[in-house]
């Protein structure tokens, strides 16, 4: 190498000593046998006191902190250990390296098992002869860190410029040589001894100090030079302004002479300029040995200088800032000396604690998550800030308390962060003003593994859980926690939050594993609404019944989307095919098999009436009921639903519409992705075959079909499919006419109602499927909204919807059921039903049929579809155009 | 001084990184997630009653489904990569104590490092001009050293230093006994894990008396462009520096382009070789990589073109696809200048 290789230290940030550097500042105040106040503060375990101390330090430019616990009164490593993990939490201080500062080896290495970055051990000695210092050596390379040797061997102290250099080159020999260490990673310490004690034999300590140091940094200039300063003037204990003015002339002709490092308080060092000019020369004469009676002449005159040293200065200008302001500062910084007091004063100033945290509190914290997503802050940064907001919170709690009103507990809810994640910002949040709002909180912290979560559940017997999670793995650990929740038999609400959470991955991976009830909470702020919801017993199911409403549809959005994955060939998905044991299942043979045709009373339609979309014809986004009491569309609704009531009520009395239905159950079996259906039991003939479409995405779980849902017909148990039209639309145009001229709004109310109907007739319909006509289900008994949310045996997709999206096999279920003469439907050339009111479809009856979405399908699947249908390629791509990958 | 354990080895792979660029292999957890494996099959049938779930502990598979992590390793040698990373990443004692598996550690790691070492002696007689080499692989464990779990009780820690090292030895013992060529220390969010796992790395090469060749690569976490411990790129490579790596680089959390100004900032200051590997992109909103071969090769080879990089590979999402596009883009291009330092130290 032939450039001089500089020292790299590290704490958060690094620190590389360069020439240019000059002096590298090592804060001493974080030294228990240097500093009274501190020793008395980790005695007393005041921590947080301490910490302070630190920040002091580096905010008062130490570079780097020397942290010493050697002290009889002190468990120095369990002390030493927990410090520096403090220090690790707080970035201001962690930014610089640490110096490990010990005359005991055990402390040394707790300390370094504690320091993520690049320190220095200080010290090590030939004291105990090479073999101890070797091994010493070793170790704490192997810790890396860089280290200071001090002058002393085996014959004790060197306090002679001779004894110092012999010493320490001795050493520098074996650290080089033998234990590994680069030139630049070694520190010495020649010994800095007291001065001006009134004993000559003393007084050459300090040139001898500055002497050896020119010597050391001749022969190695790779090394540095250390020493503890304030050690020269302890004769003048009491005295700062003189103490400060000999170490002020000791560094300036130490430094001139090489060192380069020295343990300081970084916030009392006097200017070499700025001395009195008398007490320079005195203090110059003593640290430099220039006459025999310097000591004596000093203490003449040290009481003339006597002084308090300077007053420390920090910036607290920021105090005379507004307290919003002020508690937005310390939050950002993490200060928390006085949060408590600005809390107080915002809290005087607020109607109610909840709205001190609610306004600046959380103003705050919102603002460190802009900040820390825009990466000008970093984690443990933000951790501190939570701290702060912690503490605030805690100053409010029986404010908060009080203003609860009495029974006003709501639910207990589970926090955790899952495992793999320490990020918890969000989560606390939530926690606060979940408590806030009178719910009972039980956060069980960070990194928590899924059987915990589950049992902490079950044993604090909570209303709802809710994960949070910051980096994308966790989005994994979610879906881990929802499937075993699952598969517990947990029925428990699950809320989900996060920075790294979605609507669309909730909806897409977690929503399909737990039916009880998943529901992404976008911010605390809506954390409270949507907790309420889940833990009222009368809200509660129709909640989840929307937000799992609003999933499916993000889910049938979503896999229309272009996905950037490549298909599956057909081949490949055919073998992912959902897998039925059909040698372990009976289908259910119909009770009434063939054809039906049933003439339906309107009255009895009402009751299954899905009003949700009803409002969404309108234009109105929200769930029926919550829609009626909604703030911003609330009203209009309200008047929406009195309109339709009434009509609705005109149209089943005066009969103006008519509602007809046909179903067909028929012998049937599946042949690869086609259902086949048989003109009679003996299953000789093929009455027709509808051809179905299967998922071609890559994805976890089986690539469907709907033929999968039917038994093949070399299964040992024969099968059945349905399927069915109904209508409502017979007679509107009548209908319309009774309608006032040019009354746009009751022809919409009239077509929309009429929409309703059928859609409820489809619902009605497919119950007595169940429970009569095919009568697998014959003791279901559901509500309306259970119909709803499909909470039954089996399905009706229709031609057209995601399962089955090709619009012309509706041909074959029309000639199936001869729906033109049976119900008055009829088909357009484009496949749509005459009059709209109408629903058709299939029905499947196998337990673990479900809805899903076929999404994209290649080319392999349209040419087998076009083939298999018996149709042209044209033809096929006009039917599937929506489904064809780009 | 330590001499190296296999010196014609090492003298192999220091021609070759001297020669061109090399490559790493791709996400073994993306290809594994491919296999959509269930509880079942994580089990196999030595594991069929074991008390906890199984699934989704990916470095099992090394011992109940071989085959799929050998044909893994196979397909990224097929792509043309220099290294396989054993199937390790939480074959720790630690991590696997989720599974109550932690009794398990040196027989995965072990068993892990055959398995990339029998792939890769059959892929190296099929092209002898081009030897593979076996990385073997130690995770950053699912504990920090450095962070509180409670955010109340910063000082608290619910791992130490010794315990990390202790389970760090038992790794390196299993991945040396099963023939790794290579050590590498990778996705480092908390430098003090690493440094655990530096401390037994030398610890057993002194119980060796022989060494072997050492990887570091750190991650990244987010736009402050530091670790999750909080250090920012340079502080983090002077922590490590002691250990004298062969490479340091980054991987993970990252794609390509968001990585390159930390890997610019290594390769400036870094004494030993830089090594990088980013994922396939920024997970997307459901935390899937969705970057394609061809756009990440192209965000690679600028790296190659403007001289950053000795060692290139792929994290999370990154398919032999990817792998093969990166090589053809960094193939024109010369690796970063060796610094003279670690010339001197790599044929000590």
């Amino acid at each position: 190498m032939t450039e001089q290789a500089h020292t790299h230290l590290s704490g958060l940030e690094p620190l590389v000593i360069t020439p240019e550097i000059g002096f590298v500042n090592v804060g001493e105040r974080t030294n228990v046998t240097g500093s009274a106040k501190f020793k008395r503060l980790i005695v007393e375990e005041r921590f947080d006191e301490a910490l302070e101390i630190a920040l002091e330090q580096v905010e008062n430019g130490a570079q780097i902190i020397d942290v010493n616990m050697d002290d009889g009164l002190i468990d120095a490593e369990a002390v030493m250990r927990t410090f520096l993990n403090l220090v690790a939490a707080e970035p201001d201080i962690a930014k610089v390296p640490i110096m490990v500062d010990s005359s005991k080896f055990s402390v040394i290495e707790a300390g370094l098992q504690c320091m993520q970055g690049k320190g220095i051990v200080n010290s090590i000695s030939l004291k105990e002869g090479e073999a101890a210092f070797l091994a010493q050596a070793r170790t704490i390379r192997r810790y890396g860190a860089a280290v200071v040797v001090m002058a002393f061997d085996e014959t004790g102290q060197a306090d002679t410029t001779e004894r110092m250099v012999a010493c320490l080159s001795r050493a520098y020999q074996l650290l080089t040589e033998q234990a590994g260490f680069p030139p630049q990673d070694i520190i010495f310490d020649p010994n800095i001894f007291p001065v001006a004690t009134g004993m000559t034999e003393h007084d050459n300590y300090s040139l001898a100090f500055i002497e050896a140091t020119r010597i050391l940094k001749e022969r190695f200039p790779e090394t540095h030079v250390s020493g503890g300063v304030s050690n020269m003037s302890f004769s003048f204990r009491g005295n700062a302004v003189v103490r400060e003015a000999m170490h002020s002339v000791f560094l300036y002709h130490a430094t001139k002479a090489g060192m380069d490092m020295g343990i300081v308080n970084a916030g009392q060092l006097a200017v070499y300029d700025d001395i009195d000019p008398k007490l320079r020369e005195l203090v110059e004469d003593v640290v430099l040995n220039r006459r025999s009676d310097a000591t004596e002449r000093l203490l003449e005159a040290a009481d003339q200088f006597r002084g308090d040293g300077k007053q420390q200065v920090k910036d607290e200008a920021w105090r005379d800032k507004p307290v919003a302001e002020r508690l937005q500062y310390a939050l950002v910084k993490g200060i928390d000396k006085y949060v408590v007091e600005d809390t107080e004063e915002a809290r005087q100033a607020h109607p109610s604690a909840l709205e001190v945290i609610e306004g600046p509190l959380m103003d705050g914290m919102n603002y460190v998550g802009d900040l820390f997503g825009d990466g000008r802050m970093f984690l443990p940064q933000v951790v501190k800030s939570a701290r702060v907001m912690k503490k605030a919170v805690a100053h409010l709690v029986p404010y908060l308390e009080q203003e609860k009103k009495e029974g006003d507990k709501k639910g207990k809810i589970l926090l955790a962060t899952v495992k793999g994640d320490v990020h918890d910002i969000g989560k606390n949040i939530v926690g606060v003003v979940l408590a806030c709002n009178g719910f009972e909180i039980h956060d069980i912290g960070v990194m928590v593994p899924t059987e915990k979560i589950l049992e902490e559940a079950k044993a604090q017997e909570v209303d709802a859980i809710g994960l949070s999670g910051l980096i994308t793995p966790s989005l994994d650990e979610m879906v881990q926690v929802a499937q075993a929740m699952n598969d517990e038999g947990f029925e428990l609400p699950l809320l989900i939050g996060g920075a790294t959470t979605s609507r669309a991955h909730t909806a897409l991976k977690i929503d399909p594993v737990y039916p009880h009830g998943v529901t992404w909470v976008k911010d605390a702020s809506r954390a409270v609404d949507v907790a309420r919801k889940l833990t009222s017993q009368t809200h509660r199911p129709d909640y989840i019944k929307s937000i799992q409403a609003d999933y499916l549809e993000i889910r049938e959005r979503t896999a229309q989307k272009t996905s950037k994955k490549p298909l599956l060939s057909l081949d490949e998905a055919r073998r992912r095919a959902k897998r039925i044991d059909w040698n372990d299942y009976t289908p259910p043979m119909p009770q009434h098999p063939g054809l039906h045709v049933i003439d339906w009373p309107l009255a009895d339609l009402v009751s299954y009436i899905d009003w949700t979309p009803f409002f969404r014809t309108w234009e109105l986004a929200g769930r029926y009921p919550d829609i009626l009491q909604d703030a911003v569309v609330g009203q209009a609704a309200q008047s929406l639903w009195d309109d339709a009531q009434t009509m609705l009520k005109t149209i089943v009395e005066e009969s103006w519409l008519e509602a007809k239905a046909v179903c067909a159950l028929m012998p049937a079996a599946s042949d690869g992705d086609d259902v086949i259906v048989y003109t009679d039991q003996t299953r000789q003939t093929e009455w027709t075959r509808f051809i179905g479409l299967r998922q071609q995405s890559d994805k976890a779980s089986a690539n469907l079909c709907l033929a999968d849902f039917v038994a093949p017909f070399d299964a040992p148990h024969q099968d059945h499919v349905g399927c069915f039209a109904v209508t409502t639309g017979l007679g509107i145009e009548k209908a319309q006419a009774r309608l006032p001229k040019d009354d746009d709004y009751a022809d919409i109310m009239l077509k929309a109602l009429a929409d309703r109907l059928a859609e409820a007739l489809a619902e009605a319909l497919h119950e007595k499927v169940r429970r009569e006509l095919w009568g697998y289900a014959n003791n279901e008994a559901l509500s309306n909204d259970e119909l709803i949310g499909e909470d039954y045996q089996g399905i009706r997709p229709a031609p057209g919807y995601p399962a089955c999206p090709d619009h012309s096999e509706k041909v074959k279920i029309f000639e199936m059921l001869d729906a033109p003469k049976n119900v008055g439907l009829s088909l357009t050339e484009n496949f749509a039903m005459w009059p709209t009111a109408a629903v058709s479809g299939y029905y499947f009856s196998h337990p673990e049929s479900q809805y899903f979405v076929v999404g994209k399908v290649g080319e392999d699947q349209l040419h087998d579809y076009a083939q298999r249908k018996g149709v042209d390629l044209a033809t096929a791509q006009r039917y599937l155009r929506p489904n064809l990958a780009d | 001084m330590l001499q190296w354990y296999d010196p014609a080895r090492v003298n192999q792979l220091q021609e070759a990184l001297s020669e061109r660029i090399m490559v790493l292999d791709g996400a073994m957890g993306t290809m594994i997630q491919g296999h959509d494996l269930d509880e079942a099959a994580y089990r196999g049938d030595r594991f069929a009653q074991h008390s906890s779930d199984l699934k989704g502990n990916n470095d099992l598979l090394s011992l109940t489904q071989p085959q799929i992590i050998r044909q893994i390793h196979r397909d990224f040698l097929d792509a043309g990569c220099d290294f396989v990373e054993t199937n390790t990443f939480n074959a720790n004692r630690i991590s696997q104590l989720d599974y109550s598996l932690e009794t398990l550690s040196h027989e995965l790691n072990k068993a892990s490092a055959q398995l990339a070492r029998e792939v890769c002696d059959e892929v190296s007689r099929i092209t002898p001009d081009r030897p593979r080499f076996v990385i073997g692989v130690l995770g950053p464990t699912n504990r920090t050293a450095s962070i509180s779990p409670d955010v109340s009780s910063p000082g608290f820690r619910n791992i130490t230093f010794n315990d990390l090292s202790a389970a760090y030895q038992e790794a390196v013992n299993g991945l040396l006994d099963g023939g790794a060529d290579v050590i590498m220390i990778e996705t480092i969010f908390d430098t003090l894990n690493a440094k655990a796992a530096i401390f037994a790395v030398e610890e057993v090469f002194e119980q060796r008396q022989a060494k072997w060749p050492l990887m570091i690569s750190g991650t990244i976490t987010d736009a402050s462009g530091r670790t999750l411990s909080g250090q920012t790129a340079d502080a983090f490579y002077y922590s490590m520096e002691h250990a004298q790596p062969m490479s340091v680089g980054f991987n993970c959390a990252l794609g390509a382009d968001q990585l390159k100004p930390h890997i610019k900032a290594l390769s400036q200051i870094a004494q030993s070789l830089v090594s990088a590997h980013p994922n396939a992109g920024l997970p997307n909103e459901l935390g899937e990589y969705d970057e394609s071969p061809e756009d990440m090769a192209a965000v690679i080879e600028t790296f190659a073109k403007e001289g950053l990089i000795n060692i290139i590979g792929g994290c999370c999402g990154t398919t032999p696809a990817h792998l093969a596009a990166i090589i053809q883009a960094v193939q024109p291009h010369t690796p970063r200048p060796l610094p003279s330092a670690l010339t001197s130290e790599m044929v000590a």
